[in-house]
């Protein structure tokens, strides 16, 4: 196995779907002569040429409109949000005409177009830059939207989600661009909808994604110290979203903590606690605890900012909660 | 509608001599308006009579602009329309069945009767569909012309939007891209004066709204939306050149919708006067098309009474296709939401 940095497997996926299917390009702001605003499209333009890896203007609902045209009669777009933040300005093209499509022309024209960039809160970005999206996007049907937590996983998800014939949105992180992880030498895919066991336990299980599946390994290492051995659950994939690998681990530890970044109102967190409740009831021994990003903007100030996000403090004291031990 | 027409009734020539048009392709394209009148006042009793379910807005008065336009394309060129969507889709040649169908909510219809009249869908016929936000299928069109240049194709697309999605951002965003990257798309603004109820004098600082892609240095022009032969000329000249140079035409045309907004609205009330609307009347693109057509020996008044009785027809054909069609099946609720 080799040992790269996030935007490196995210790198490799593309380069590989490219050259596989000439009907792939990326195209966004900054991907091409900047080498992409974090440096996921590194050598992108040099290698495919300007045709396929395209520089934007500052216009996302246009060219984020572009693609699905281009998406409904064959090509396979990569957009690129600089960050998800900008992509809201793009809701309306991927909510009312992405994600619909397909359903209202009868199923004669389909949208397999993946749009990925950057969710979630990076350092003293304040309100404007720091928002999590899931919960905005996995409200509407026609869309599958991943999340992935490790390079390994963005990689071989990112390589899916390109094949795949729906529209794919397509959750990175700016605090994990960098991060380090093996990544297999040989080609592989991720399936869609399939989650992961990131580690086994039998006390309680945790659901995270994303940056979050970090805070929460860490907690579990804290755990650990106490005697209490946590199950961490990665969905990867937030919609379809992998019920049945949730449902097997809390019937095994009858203890639930769902750990996100986003805001609690109407969160993904709270859709997991439903399956939950509804399928595995009798097997809760407590009430499933939350930690989410508090219910406020993102402040500026970096005290502040702190306490505004879960951290491993707070996801000790959920699980401690949930398990009756405060 | 400043400008006036130019039917030349005593000239020696007719206005289509110096376009590529036989005149069985002049009598379809008289025929294929007279059928979108005639099936979208069909359209409407049914509304009445609530056979047609929603919105239901009609295109009457404004046929010479999507017939015209059509009829300068290729069979490999790429639609894309509004809510205003049925008479775009009768021009594409798609079947009147499958249109009168999908505004009944049938199985049979175009769209399998989970579009309806605002999301109207055929492939086959490259008709990309009707969009119900205002502007919001603007952006799509640019992606099927980046298509075409992308895979080497000279197919050309066309994008129908009425004068008040040029004021939405997404409109100005595309236009820019079209014209930054040259992309083989035309940009036809169906300008019938009102945005629901609002005069475009109230709603846009530009009157001439084809002066909106001057920002974006594209070629531009406004016609006179109620000529069927000049909606033809411009934009088989922007086709043309398209499908040659690869690069984008904004084309402003002006017309006026002779019914309400949409079925839910009255001909005349708040916004506009009887008197205006009668007044519009007087340059309905039909009779002036047939007045042509005959002074030249092109139709004959027999041939006319013929063609309303055939579409007539056509459209109890349609009607009784869609009366006697299945609805989509209850499964079919959760079909096609993924691939």
């Amino acid at each position: 196995m080799a040992i790269i940095q996030f935007r490196e497997a995210l790198n490799q996926a593309m380069c590989e779907e490219m050259d596989r299917d000439p009907n792939v390009f990326l195209m966004g702001e900054e991907v091409a002569q900047y080498q992409g605003a974090y440096k996921v499209s590194q050598g992108m333009l040099q290698r495919f040429g300007e045709k396929r890896v395209i520089d934007t203007p500052i216009t996302e609902a246009g060219f984020a409109g572009l693609g699905i045209g281009a998406a409904m009669v064959g090509l396979r777009p990569i957009i690129e949000m600089m960050t998800w933040n900008f992509g809201i300005l793009a809701f309306d093209q991927i909510f009312n005409n992405a994600a619909k499509i397909r359903y209202m022309s009868g199923g004669q024209f389909k949208v397999p177009m993946v749009v990925r960039g950057p969710s979630g809160a990076a350092h003293a970005l304040g309100a404007q830059h720091s928002q999590s999206i899931e919960s905005m996007v996995a409200h509407v049907p026609g869309l599958i939207v991943i999340a992935p937590s490790t390079p390994a996983d963005g990689k071989g998800l990112l390589k899916s989600a390109i094949r795949d014939d729906n529209t794919v949105i397509f959750m990175e992180s700016e605090m994990m661009y960098g991060q380090k992880g093996e990544v297999p030498e040989e080609e592989y895919v991720i399936p869609i909808g399939v989650g992961d066991i990131k580690r086994i336990g039998k006390d309680v299980t945790i659901v995270a994604w994303s940056k979050m599946l970090h805070v929460v390994l860490t907690a579990a290492d804290e755990l650990m110290k106490e005697g209490i051995e946590a199950e961490v659950i990665d969905p990867r994939t937030i919609r379809p979203l992998d019920e049945g690998l949730i449902l097997s681990s809390v019937k095994k530890t009858n203890h639930c903590v769902v750990v996100e970044e986003a805001w609690p109102f109407a969160s993904v967190g709270k859709e997991v606690a439903h399956r939950v409740y509804s399928k595995a009831f009798d097997y809760l021994d407590a009430p499933i605890e939350h930690v989410n990003g508090e219910d406020v903007p993102m402040p500026y100030a970096t005290n502040l900012e702190k306490l505004m996000l879960p951290n491993v403090s707070k996801v000790v004291a959920a699980v401690k909660k949930s398990l009756n031990r405060l | 509608m400043a400008e006036t027409r130019t039917v030349v009734k005593q000239a020696k020539k007719p206005r289509w001599a110096n376009l590529d048009l036989s005149n069985a392709k002049l009598i379809d394209m008289y025929r294929q308006m007279l059928l979108i009148r005639r099936f979208e006042e069909r359209a409407a009793q049914e509304y009445g009579k609530s056979k047609i379910g929603g919105f239901c807005h009609l295109y009457i008065g404004q046929e010479a602009v999507g017939v015209g336009a059509i009829a300068a394309l290729r069979k490999d060129d790429y639609i894309f329309s509004s809510y205003r969507d049925h008479g775009h889709a009768l021009a594409a040649g798609m079947d009147p069945n499958g249109i009168m169908a999908e505004l009944f909510g049938k199985f049979t219809g175009c769209s399998k009767g989970m579009g309806g009249s605002m999301h109207m869908f055929d492939a086959s016929k490259n008709f990309m569909g009707g969009y119900g936000i205002v502007g919001g299928h603007v952006p799509l069109a640019s992606g099927t012309a980046f298509a075409s240049k992308y895979t080497g194709k000279d197919s050309v697309t066309i994008c129908f939007f009425g004068e008040a999605a040029a004021n939405q951002g997404v409109f100005h965003e595309t236009l820019n891209l079209a014209a930054l990257w040259k992309l083989p798309v035309i940009f036809i603004c169906e300008n019938n004066r009102y945005g629901m109820g609002t005069a475009v004098e109230r709603a846009s600082a530009v009157w001439d709204i084809y002066q909106k892609a001057s920002a974006y240095d594209m070629d531009r022009l406004a016609v006179d939306g109620m000529d069927v032969l000049e909606m033809y000329r411009v934009i088989k000249r922007a086709a043309d050149r398209a499908r040659k140079n690869s690069s984008p035409t904004m084309i402003e045309a002006r017309t006026y919708r002779f019914r309400g907004h949409s079925m839910s609205d009255p001909i005349h009330g708040h916004y506009r006067t009887k008197e205006e609307v009668e007044e519009q009347k007087k340059s309905d693109p039909i009779p002036g098309f047939a007045a042509e057509l005959l002074a030249a020996g092109v139709l004959t008044q027999a041939m006319i009474d013929q063609m309303e009785l055939e579409i007539k027809n056509i459209v109890n054909e349609a009607v009784d296709f869609a009366d006697h069609s299945p609805e989509p099946p209850a499964e079919f609720l959760f079909e096609n939401v993924y691939v």
